[in-house]
């Protein structure tokens, strides 16, 4: 993914060591690999190229990884249907892509 | 042909969610009992590009139903699913026709499939194969993917090719906002002038073809080498550009307010369609765009609004 970076310090995703197995599938499953297994634990290397696509937390079988879970669409109708949707108390509506 | 027509329109959005390919098990080449079983999506472009990706080799393709979504986008929106390709191994008897018991799961699917959990919804083990099916036959042989196999590209043909929908998804928009700009423009001393809504509104309305130009065609093509990581600032900087340009390209007839309400407009259009952009990209995440949409929107809006004021005004000075 080089020459692409997006904006840093700002990606929700939390790995906790406690729960972590080594078992090296969000390393496997991350798009962008940001995930390295060092002596038996996942370490996150590269945590602002996170895109928050939730492969690792979906596949992590101890559930030690928390990533922003508020997925639906990433596109910004998606998310300014969801703002307009808190002002009026309603359930977002689909962003139609 | 008929293929290739059907192509151009997933590509450009006309009947745009009727692109699905029937759910079950399908061919590719010769294959047995040992051959690999690919699941994926039953969206036509996924379809095509695993089955051109796969030419020379023989294997099972389970397509599963995600209503004619892609992969990644399903697996995200939750319809690629380990239930739902459980369903289908069952429903195509798979247990049956392979002595095998995995199957291969494209890698931008992991955000939908938990692989460990298929096994016991179906049997079969899920593994992850290759990010793009192009890679699936060295991927066969070597029996592993690497790690530039497993890392997702943004290059400029993969950039190019998301254009037409970017535009032709706009033209609902495009119309409603033509139609304001038409009211707008014929607002005069004497109340209302056809003449001036015509002749006025086909300049702000050019303004904003331009503006989606900058916007949804350059900066997408030009995102890597654009300064600014927020989007919506990337097509700003298109926007000025394509602003300058509608100035020096003419526009003598106009005054020097009615300019400045052509570069706002120019501007925060671009900025708009810029930001829009981020939900089609492989890098930008949600909690991300949702910061630059709360800086970018205010400047859009506030930018867009000044804009018209000027732009009425513009009979009155």
């Amino acid at each position: 993914m080089q020459g692409f970076r997006y904006l840093d310090d700002t990606a929700i995703l939390r790995l906790s060591e406690d729960k972590c197995i080594g078992c090296g599938n969000c390393q496997l499953v991350c798009p962008h690999r940001i995930f390295q297994v060092r002596d038996g634990k996942a370490k996150i290397v590269d945590l602002n190229a996170c895109m928050e696509c939730g492969a690792c937390a979906k596949n992590c079988p101890t559930a030690a990884i928390y990533v922003n879970p508020d997925d639906g669409c990433g596109c910004a109708s998606y998310i300014i249907n969801s703002w307009v949707a808190r002002i009026r108390g309603k359930a977002p509506s689909r962003c139609g892509c | 042909m008929r293929d290739k027509l059907g192509t151009i329109g997933a590509r450009t959005g006309f009947f745009r969610n009727n692109y699905k390919i029937t759910p079950g098990l399908y061919c590719i080449g010769e294959p047995s009992t040992t051959s690999p079983v690919v699941v994926t999506a039953n969206y036509k472009l996924s379809f095509d590009t695993l089955r051109q990706g796969l030419v020379g080799v023989n294997a099972w393709l389970l397509v599963i139903d995600t209503r004619g979504i892609n992969v990644w986008c399903a697996a995200g929106k939750g319809t690629f699913s380990a239930e739902e390709i459980a369903y289908q191994v069952h429903k195509a008897n798979l247990d049956q026709i392979v002595t095998h018991r995995e199957v291969l799961l494209p890698q931008l699917s992991a955000n939908g499939v938990a692989a460990h959990e298929l096994k016991k919804l179906c049997g079969f083990r899920g593994r992850f194969g290759p990010i793009l099916a192009a890679d699936l036959p060295k991927f066969l042989q070597a029996g592993e993917a690497d790690e530039d196999m497993r890392t997702v590209t943004f290059t400029l043909r993969e950039r190019a090719v998301l254009i037409p929908l970017e535009i032709c998804m706009l033209w609902k928009q495009l119309s409603v906002v033509a139609l304001i700009i038409f009211i707008l423009s014929g607002i005069s001393p004497d109340f209302f002038s056809p003449t001036l809504a015509f002749n006025r509104g086909i300049l702000l309305v050019f303004a904003t073809l331009t503006a989606m130009f900058a916007g949804a065609v350059a900066t997408p093509l030009l995102l890597p080498w654009l300064p600014f990581r927020q989007f919506w600032l990337k097509g700003a900087i298109m926007g000025s550009l394509a602003s300058l340009l509608l100035l020096f390209i003419g526009w003598q007839s106009l005054g020097d307010i009615e300019k400045i309400a052509i570069c706002l407009w120019t501007i925060s259009s671009s900025a708009y369609l810029a930001m829009n952009f981020t939900g089609s990209t492989p890098f930008t995440s949600l909690s991300g765009v949702a910061k630059e949409m709360r800086n970018g929107l205010i400047f859009q809006i506030g930018s867009a609004i000044l804009a018209l004021i000027f732009w009425i005004a513009g009979p009155f000075v």
